[in-house]
């Protein structure tokens, strides 16, 4: 049977009587917004804004409420899953004509390519994306920005591996010895992984996956989820998830430690945008400025353990410095292309 | 003047009716015969029987229906004789303790059993392993498989055939074991030849329902079927609706169920149709009860060994979760913390809209099932006007539609015009009374039976209508058992899982579909907290509802 394609699926909404952007093609983006007293007195009419994000629960309601202390008055709520299951949630509410989205973060960048492509977002560039953000984390039309960035890691529980035995790279999950003692996320749910998939597929071939499959592996939805498994006990090692909430975990104590696998780490991109027909514009705007404060940036490495494209973010001392990390090069457009192909594949190695 | 409003009433709630089941299951249909251009096609059902990716989850689910359906037999029947034909001890307690699990939502037990028995970091896992010195990777139990599976649906369906069970031995009259022990038949000869066989028929009726609450589950393989690496044929129905969406084999998916649960309620039927007249007699004396001697005490430490399944250590799970700080750690100074409480009801921001909305579509589909339930009820007990029978026949049909099947069919229906209630609470609303309406519309049809219509038939000599009679005299009379189905209809909302989760837009979430996605991104101890919650409410009603004397235990729940 033939499948939707993404296209089909936003082209009712696409339809939806939004008028072709107004800017000729070509032109510059469009001029930096500052917040001032009368967006910030807007959105306070406004009195909420909704982001559907796929940064892990704790971390999106952090950002959430640090906003809500900010600007008090304008209440923040976290609308979280996957960021496949956002697109999708997305994409049925916009064909049924709702228009629930204020400000969306995905943690699969090809998303945007789509949103843009059907006219969904909302050019918008907050004054420190115009002012700081290199060039190559910003959508040119000033759609969307780099919100954040992160790695998908391997990684192991201490008390069950000693570091001299955890593996050092993607080669080393398919050892025997790993058979039935490995979690890993889904790239159906996570945009994460759907990346990383994109990504070790391009550079190691399905083969290496044709053969993870035949690890026994435990198959969680989240890539927020392998390294919790670990914290647990519950699986040795974690074939893939987000450095972010090792961090999160290694700093509180829980015995999990990360591995940069020596084939390179899969670079993760996660933009922020705002809808185009967001039910709260005002205060989608305001709180799309925020996100790219150096306060909200430095939030998110601190407390959340992302990485921060913000120049004026410091990151936090004890973790390898972003730089420093052999990465795999993301290519959201390779994505967009195979993710169909990528979820059909996968479904058929894992099963499920 | 007077006017008789009643033909209008039985044509409005008769297009009711239509609107809640008959045009989600034509949708249904369609879809299932077209293809994605809309043309006809039968290239889906093809694709269901050919293609492995579907033969598979098909074949996981008649293993897990029908082992499922054994084991409750196995358990539920022994231990609904001990409760109602035996003077083991503490029998209401037990009974008690089989409603906490009825009542449990399955979803909710399918958690709190990662909790005990993931391989390795499984409670009980770790006890194994501290207790016999096992090796770390070694474990007892593996919840993460089909065995594992197959158990905890078991855990959370085995109360249906106990109730079947125990109500059927309620109601053997004792003369016919009289009879057995006069003639010289000893406690067990009585047992097989007589209370056995008269219990048979419920027990086989008790096997079928279990049978179609396993095939039809969604929640448990869900959360437990996923991680393992396999698919039944709820959880395949609900990834086709992940992206890119395939409504048309989702909708031929459906059919098959739909088909099977039509055929087994028939059968079910059938059964409990002759077992009616079987034990149908003169004064009836009360049943005889079996005395044990100092076997009662083994029979109760069994029973409570099988309630430890569905209700302790999941509810012991749950509560050393929410106060812990790693879920895998029993609590202790080292160790407990409130941040899981803090987060769920200061940080989690959409814990309020979602209890909000959960408590909202409670009230409303109890009260609103509830005054449905109340006028078919009388139209049909009354035979009060022509067409009653397709009006009973109607609100009894959606019992054979399965949650996630019923889901399917609504967002078909009501994503497009005329009716576009996607997005709106209406679209739940609509889906929550269409599940509770056949055990509401029993119940109160049975209670309207007790109620002689000489009563009303006075009320109309002295000029009132059909509705002024139901109203002054009918309704005040029935009035407890018209509170225990709205307790028992906003019950089964709360729980409610496998048709919620096809139908919820982000503005429109309820509490089952939160634990749900938290479940995803691994939250447990949120969704302890949560679930806590949830159960708290639901035991309030619960226990409410119990004071009210016609509560009883024949009221089915439907799966979650």
């Amino acid at each position: 049977m033939e499948n939707w394609s993404r296209r089909d699926v936003l082209k009712g909404a696409s339809a939806l009587g939004l008028a072709a952007l107004a800017r000729p093609i070509g032109a510059a983006a469009p001029p930096a917004q500052a917040v001032t007293p009368a967006l910030i007195d807007a959105a306070r009419k406004e009195g909420k804004i909704v982001w559907y994000t796929a940064v892990d629960l704790p971390v999106a309601e952090r950002v959430a409420r640090s906003f809500e202390a900010k600007y008090p008055g304008v209440a923040c709520r976290v609308e979280r899953s996957g960021a496949e299951r956002v697109f999708q949630r997305i994409g049925q509410e916009y064909a049924s004509n709702i228009h629930a989205v204020d400000v969306v973060n995905s943690s699969d960048a090809a998303h945007f390519i789509v949103w843009k492509r059907d006219g969904l977002l909302a050019p918008y560039v907050p004054e420190d994306v115009a002012r700081h953000y290199p060039a190559e984390h910003k959508d040119p039309d000033g759609q969307f920005a780099t919100f954040r960035a992160w790695l998908c890691v391997i990684g192991y529980n201490t008390n069950l591996v000693k570091a001299a035995d955890a593996p050092r790279s993607f080669a080393d999950l398919l050892d025997p010895r790993w058979t039935g003692r490995i979690v890993k996320a889904h790239p159906g749910y996570s945009g994460t992984i759907m990346t990383a998939t994109f990504q070790i597929a391009r550079d190691l071939g399905w083969g290496y996956f044709e053969k993870l499959a035949k690890q026994r592996v435990m198959q969680v939805q989240s890539s927020a989820d392998p390294p919790k498994k670990l914290a647990l006990g519950e699986r040795a090692i974690m074939a893939d998830g987000n450095e972010y909430n090792m961090f999160q975990l290694k700093e509180k104590g829980d015995p999990v430690e990360i591995v940069y696998p020596t084939e390179g780490t899969p670079l993760i991109i996660g933009p922020n945008g705002v809808f185009k027909d967001a039910p709260n514009p005002n205060a989608a705007r305001l709180f799309q400025s925020y996100c790219f404060t150096p306060e909200c940036q430095q939030l998110i490495v601190d407390a959340g353990g992302l990485r921060s494209v913000h120049p004026l973010a410091k990151e936090k001392p004890g973790r390898r410095p972003f730089a420093g990390i052999k990465k795999m090069k993301d290519d959201p457009a390779g994505v967009e292309r195979d993710a169909e192909a990528i979820k059909a594949r996968y479904t058929q190695l894992f099963r499920v | 003047m007077r006017v008789d409003l009643s033909r209008p009433v039985v044509i409005g709630f008769a297009a009711i009716l239509c609107l809640l089941i008959v045009l989600p299951m034509s949708w249904l249909v369609y879809f299932s015969v077209t293809d994605h251009s809309g043309a006809l096609t039968l290239g889906n059902f093809r694709q269901l029987v050919t293609d492995p990716v579907f033969v598979a989850p098909l074949i996981t689910t008649a293993i897990i229906a029908t082992t499922s359906s054994l084991a409750c037999c196995l358990i539920a029947a022994p231990m609904g004789w001990l409760v109602a034909r035996t003077d083991m001890p503490l029998r209401r307690t037990v009974r008690a303790l089989v409603t906490a699990s009825f009542v449990t939502p399955p979803f909710l037990g399918a958690i709190a059993w990662e909790l005990l028995a993931a391989p390795n970091s499984g409670l009980l896992n770790q006890a194994f392993r501290a207790l016999t010195g096992a090796p770390r990777d070694e474990h007892l139990l593996n919840i993460y498989s089909l065995p594992g599976l197959i158990f905890v649906i078991s855990c959370y369906t085995f109360p249906y055939v106990f109730v079947l069970v125990a109500n059927s031995l309620d109601r053997i009259p004792g003369e016919l074991e009289d009879a057995s022990s006069i003639l010289g038949g000893r406690a067990w000869v009585t047992a097989r030849r007589v209370t056995i066989p008269l219990a048979l028929p419920a027990l086989l009726a008790g096997a079928l329902v279990a049978f179609l609450q396993a095939m039809t589950l969604f929640g448990s393989p869900a959360i437990l079927a996923i991680p393992a690496g396999f698919h039944t044929m709820t959880t395949k129905i609900w990834s086709l609706f992940q992206y890119p969406p395939k409504p048309e084999l989702a909708a031929a998916a459906s059919l098959p169920l739909l088909v099977l649960t039509v055929l087994l309620l028939r059968a079910e039927h059938l059964i409990l149709g002759r077992r009616g007249y079987s034990v149908v007699g003169g004064k009836q004396g009360d049943p005889r009860l079996v005395r044990l001697g100092r076997v009662k005490w083994v029979a109760l430490g069994a029973a409570f060994i099988v309630l430890l399944n569905p209700v302790f250590l999941p509810y012991f799970a749950l509560l050393n979760a929410a106060f812990s700080r790693v879920a895998s750690q029993l609590v202790s100074f080292g160790n407990f913390t409130l941040q899981n409480i803090h987060f769920v009801f200061f940080e989690l921001s959409s814990t309020r809209l979602v209890l909000k909305n959960t408590l909202v579509l409670g009230v409303l589909s109890a009260t609103i099932g509830t005054l449905i339930a109340v006028v078919i009820g009388y139209l049909t007990a009354r035979k009060a006007i022509a067409g009653h029978r397709a009006l009973g026949f109607l609100a009894t049909a959606p019992v054979a539609v399965p949650g996630i099947v019923l889901g399917v069919g609504l967002f078909l229906s009501y994503t497009r015009p005329p009716f576009v209630l996607y997005g709106t609470l209406w679209i739940l609303l609509i889906a929550f009374v269409t599940i509770a309406m056949p055990a509401a519309y029993q119940q109160l049809q049975s209670a309207y039976r007790a109620v002689h219509p000489d009563l009303e038939d006075a009320c109309r000599i002295l000029g009132g209508t059909r509705l002024q009679a139901l109203g002054h005299i009918t309704a005040p009379l029935l009035r407890t058992t018209v509170i225990a189905t709205w307790c028992f209809i906003f019950v089964g909302v709360i729980r409610e899982l496998s048709a919620a989760i096809m139908l919820f837009t982000s503005e429109t979430k309820v509490i089952s579909v939160l634990i749900f996605d938290l479940n995803e991104s691994g939250d447990l101890g949120a969704i302890s907290v949560l679930g806590i919650v949830m159960l708290v409410v639901t035991f309030a009603v619960v226990i409410l509802a119990n004071r009210i004397p016609t509560f009883g235990g024949r009221i089915r729940l439907r799966d979650a």
